[in-house]
């Protein structure tokens, strides 16, 4: 007997819009705060009261679409979905249905091999979030309408991924993407981002090929209960198919949940629900029309996307894709890399300043690079006074951080911390011959014991560079000493 | 107060000092007093606050400061509009006890306007109905004969109106809940176009089909009611911007009458209506020719269509619309539930009317899944075919004439038990609901038991100022609008003085 089995997956991700106020009022969007407190008449869902649409949400939403590749419609409208739960307070959600503001895109994933797969997205729609129950207060639940009305970005994606890695890959980009187009946080802790993937195996068993019933992991919040939670199914249903031989039907979709504890799927129902959430357009808010105008608007904010930017570093600057993926994880790393290479500095040099200090400085502050108090040419100017062996590598991220914090000039503070290397030839000479005349022992090691010359060379340099109390700029030490000893 | 005193009226005797705003005011309130538990007209008043706000207009008058065209005039509403004062029922026990947190648009325009808002009025429940008969509360009675219905749904309204209980009133008009009962009770109702006037604050039936109106004493008042209700509001989608329809003075050239007026008539219509309408919309139509108007007889192929798509798309929407009274978020909580799922269904069920769960079960149906092309889309068709029939006539003609309703004000009781012969005496003003076009209902005469009649005028889309024009010029030439329900007609106390 032979048996294969390939992963099938589909997303759909919720993604929370960055806008200043709710989707159809005027509430500000607010975290964390006392429950009901950023509510009114219209996100309450009050007896009279009528929805006005956010244009910001809408807009943010067609930039993503376009981001994704997708059709933008010119024609889109609102619709209610009608169903009854505590936390929606109309009993039904304002949403979109059959006209999504877009369509039929695509998204490239950046592969851990260093290439990429294209994944299909199907559609993309704009609705309102629901608020939220608690269940605290014993014998009664609670319900906080805080959340309520905040809009929410649906985007579903076609069945296109096979492995557990691709589904989370898939939802970092796509992090990446709303993150560098400005229209989502996307902070996960927040619940800016949640991820329910549809699941099956196709299983080919002595060349005929089984399809197993696909499960919805409901909620989830974080890349790794995803990933977790794919893999765990694709064993689960396996191992179920091998016992039970149990198979695809018509309405045999069960839907799950995600213990995070004892990292498991849970069941939570066995058959797919005949939900009838009676769409239909909602009589409160006029369609939208998309005029060219508006589009072309739009589209001249796309701006250069992550994947694409982190191939250019690549092709331009010759850096690595891994640290090109670093430093095009959020956008303002990316253009203030790119525009201090462009101050004239070495890509590489720069790259390992911003990756290894600039990027720690920013999470130790809980802000982005170019919000630290360093602007790109300073940085450029720091990346060459260590390519011309004016400072040490090390120095080079003593002097960052004090950059940041006084907003100083790189070769100012380099002056005034001591820092600045010593390259006259001369001076590094008269040191060099004091260490040889020194060391005669080690002198001769380097010269003529091959077992030990690379350890005497290194021990040699290392008194130099001692006796300038290490201002000496090793690569001129190095080259002297070499000339020395005849090598 | 003289009770049949107009808005106009009353307004230059405060303003002239000939009375008080207080005195109108209280007179109002005692004939409330002395007349309500009979007709049952208002829901709830507010005896203080209009007494307080009456003695601020009479101060500012004294003091020589400016004040709002309504200054001083006693104005009722009708219960579906939300006001931060008081409660706001729609007449259903489910919201008995609802008070809203905010002025509905309209009633932030009155009172910026200085009108004195004296109470609420009865309606049929979330204004479904044409007679007030399905009030959760008590039904209302017609001020021309207490044992006939006053039409409905804004029936409280009519009655407080022809019975001098309120200078003028608001009504809101779904399929023909201002016009109707205006012809009933022998009074001007205004239904302006859709998204005329803002929605904000009225507690919504059928959102597409809603519409805010005036319910007046005479056109004149309906103008002015107009002028301080009617523009834009950025706080409802389908209130229409300025630039696309101007908001106007509809008093300034009232007056003037429309030379060479054209107008529609559909002669196979007239012809469902009871003798002595029809014979009243046709004298009507001879006034306007001996004025000089030429009739054009038109065809309005889809209008036998009107009700069966109203009763599709102004449930279905209400179905959607009244899901969040269910006694979690809003409206009475059942003492019986033991989980969320019973809060819901036993909330609903011990709380709303059989009208009411009649027409959500019928929209919940048209709406549900594998139906909604059948029902819901295709009623989306007729609709537009209807509106096409409207506005293929006004290309020949200024206005369209029409009965009101085909009969004067039935029984009370007559027709409870026959809800589809209920629905169909809305065969007249429901089609203007679903073209979302202007229509009003002016007194053109009694029937044999000195019931009121009323003749409909249908005008294209934003053409209020037109339509109230034409409604004008007839009224200039009868004595009509000017009859009293002789039950109410003794006046109380003569302050009017000469």
């Amino acid at each position: 007997m032979t048996l294969q089995y390939k992963i099938i997956v589909g997303l759909e991700i919720h993604v929370q819009l960055a806008t200043k106020t709710k989707m159809f009022c005027g509430c500000e969007l607010g975290f964390g705060l006392a429950p009901n407190t950023r509510v009114c008449p219209v996100c309450l869902g009050m007896p009279g009261s009528l929805p006005v649409m956010n244009k910001a949400a809408v807009e943010y939403a067609i930039l993503t679409g376009l981001a994704l590749n997708c059709n933008i419609p010119r024609f889109t409208k609102w619709d209610r979905k009608s169903y009854y739960y505590p936390d929606l307070p109309k009993n039904y959600q304002i949403s979109q249905y059959d006209l999504p503001l877009a369509e039929h895109g695509y998204i490239e994933i950046p592969l851990e091999d260093g290439t990429t797969k294209r994944i299909r997205i199907r559609r993309a729609h704009l609705e309102e979030d629901a608020g939220k129950n608690t269940h605290t207060l014993g014998n009664f639940s609670a319900v906080d309408l805080n959340r309520a009305g905040t809009p929410l970005l649906e985007i579903v994606t076609e069945p296109d991924m096979n492995s557990p890695v691709e589904v989370r890959l898939l939802a970092q980009e796509l992090q990446r993407i709303v993150r560098f187009l400005g229209v989502s946080e996307a902070d996960m802790q927040k619940g800016h981002m949640r991820f329910e993937p549809n699941i099956n195996l196709h299983i080919t068993r002595d060349g005929q090929v089984f399809k197993t019933p696909i499960t919805e992991v409901k909620n989830l919040n974080s890349f790794r209960s995803l990933e977790r939670s794919v893999a765990y199914e694709a064993r689960r249903q396996l191992d179920e198919f091998l016992a039970t031989g149990k198979t695809l039907q018509m309405g045999n979709k069960s839907t799950y949940g995600w213990d995070d504890i004892n990292q498991q799927t849970v069941l939570q129902r066995e058959k797919e629900e005949a939900h009838d959430y009676r769409y239909f357009p909602d009589p409160d808010l006029a369609p939208v029309a998309i005029s060219d105008e508006w589009l072309n608007a739009i589209k001249s904010r796309l701006g250069e996307l992550p994947l694409a930017m982190q191939r250019r570093f690549v092709a331009e600057y010759g850096l690595s894709d891994y640290d090109a993926g670093v430093l095009t994880a959020d956008k303002a790393t990316g253009v203030f890399f790119d525009t201090a290479v462009k101050c004239g500095a070495d890509a590489k040099r720069v790259c390992n300043l911003l990756t290894q200090t600039g990027l720690k400085i920013a999470n130790e502050r809980q802000t982005t690079v170019d919000a630290v108090g360093i602007r790109p040419e300073q940085l450029a100017a720091l990346a060459r006074m260590a390519d011309t062996g004016q400072i040490s590598a090390s120095s080079a991220a003593i002097i960052l951080e004090e950059m940041s914090r006084t907003g100083g000039a790189p070769d100012a503070i380099a002056a005034q911390k001591n820092l600045l290397q010593k390259s006259d030839a001369g001076e590094i000479e008269a040191l060099l011959e004091q260490a040889l005349a020194e060391n005669t022992q080690a002198v001769a090691d380097a010269k003529d014991n091959p077992k030990k010359a690379k350890k005497a060379i290194g021990f040699l340099m290392g008194q130099v560079i001692q006796k300038s109390k290490g201002q000496a700029n090793p690569k001129i030490v190095a080259e002297l000493l070499n000339r020395k000893l005849g090598l | 107060m003289s009770k049949f005193q107009t808005i106009l009226d009353i307004r230059s005797a405060i303003k002239t000092k000939q009375c008080s705003s207080v005195e109108i005011v209280g007179d109002c309130l005692g004939r409330i007093e002395k007349y309500n538990s009979t007709l049952g007209a208002y829901l709830s008043t507010f005896a203080d606050k209009a007494m307080q706000d009456a003695a601020a207009v009479d101060k500012k008058i004294a003091a020589g400061q400016p004040v709002g065209v309504l200054a001083g005039v006693p104005i009722a509403i009708k219960d579906n509009l939300c006001t931060t004062f008081g409660t706001t029922t729609c007449a259903s026990k489910i919201l008995k006890d609802f008070r809203a947190p905010y002025n509905a648009h309209v009633v932030e325009q009155l009172l910026a306007a200085d009108a004195v808002i004296v109470g609420k009025t009865n309606l049929d429940e979330f204004a479904m109905g044409s007679s007030t008969e399905n009030s959760g509360f008590r039904p209302t009675a017609n001020p021309w004969d207490v044992s006939r219905v006053p039409g409905g749904s804004s029936g409280g309204s009519a009655a407080a109106v022809a019975a001098g209980l309120c200078a003028a009133a608001l009504g809101s008009d779904t399929g023909g809940s201002i016009r109707q009962p205006a012809s009933f009770c022998g009074i001007t109702g205004l239904k302006p176009t859709y998204g005329r006037v803002s929605r904000y604050g009225l507690v919504a039936y059928g959102s597409s089909l809603d519409q805010i109106g005036p319910m007046t004493r005479d056109v004149a008042d309906a103008a002015l009611l107009m002028n301080v209700i009617a523009g834009h509001d950025r706080r409802d989608s389908t209130s229409v911007p300025e630039t696309m329809a101007a908001k106007m003075d509809y008093l300034a050239n009232l007056d003037i009458p429309i030379a060479g007026l054209k107008i529609a008539v559909v002669p196979s219509l007239n012809a469902g209506a009871d003798a002595a309408v029809q014979k009243a919309v046709e004298d009507s139509l001879k006034v306007y020719q001996s004025l000089g108007a030429e009739l054009i007889e038109v065809q309005m192929p889809h209008f036998d269509y009107a009700i069966a798509a109203y009763y599709v798309v102004a449930t279905a929407e209400a179905s959607s619309n009244l899901a969040r009274y269910d006694g979690v978020h809003y409206g009475h909580r059942s003492a019986a539930a033991q989980d969320y799922i019973a809060v819901y269904s036993k909330s609903r069920d011990e709380a709303f009317g059989a009208e009411v769960k009649r027409r959500i079960m019928l929209g919940t149906f048209a709406l549900s899944s594998g139906y909604y092309d059948a029902y819901y889309l295709k009623a989306l068709k007729v609709r537009n075919l209807i509106r096409q029939d409207f506005l293929n006539a006004f290309q020949k003609a200024d206005c369209l004439m029409l009965p009101v309703s085909p009969t004067t004000a039935f029984k009370m009781g007559e027709k409870t038990n026959d809800p589809l012969q209920m629905y169909l005496a809305d065969v007249y003003t429901i089609a203007v609901n679903l073209a979302g076009v202007p229509a009003i209902s002016i007194p053109c005469g009694f029937d044999q038991n000195n019931l009121p009649i009323g003749l409909q005028i249908i005008a294209a889309p934003f053409a209020e100022d037109k339509l109230l024009r034409i409604a004008r010029m007839y009224e200039k030439e009868t004595p009509w609008h000017k009859r009293e329900p002789g039950f109410f007609s003794h006046r109380l106390t003569p302050i009017y003085r000469d």
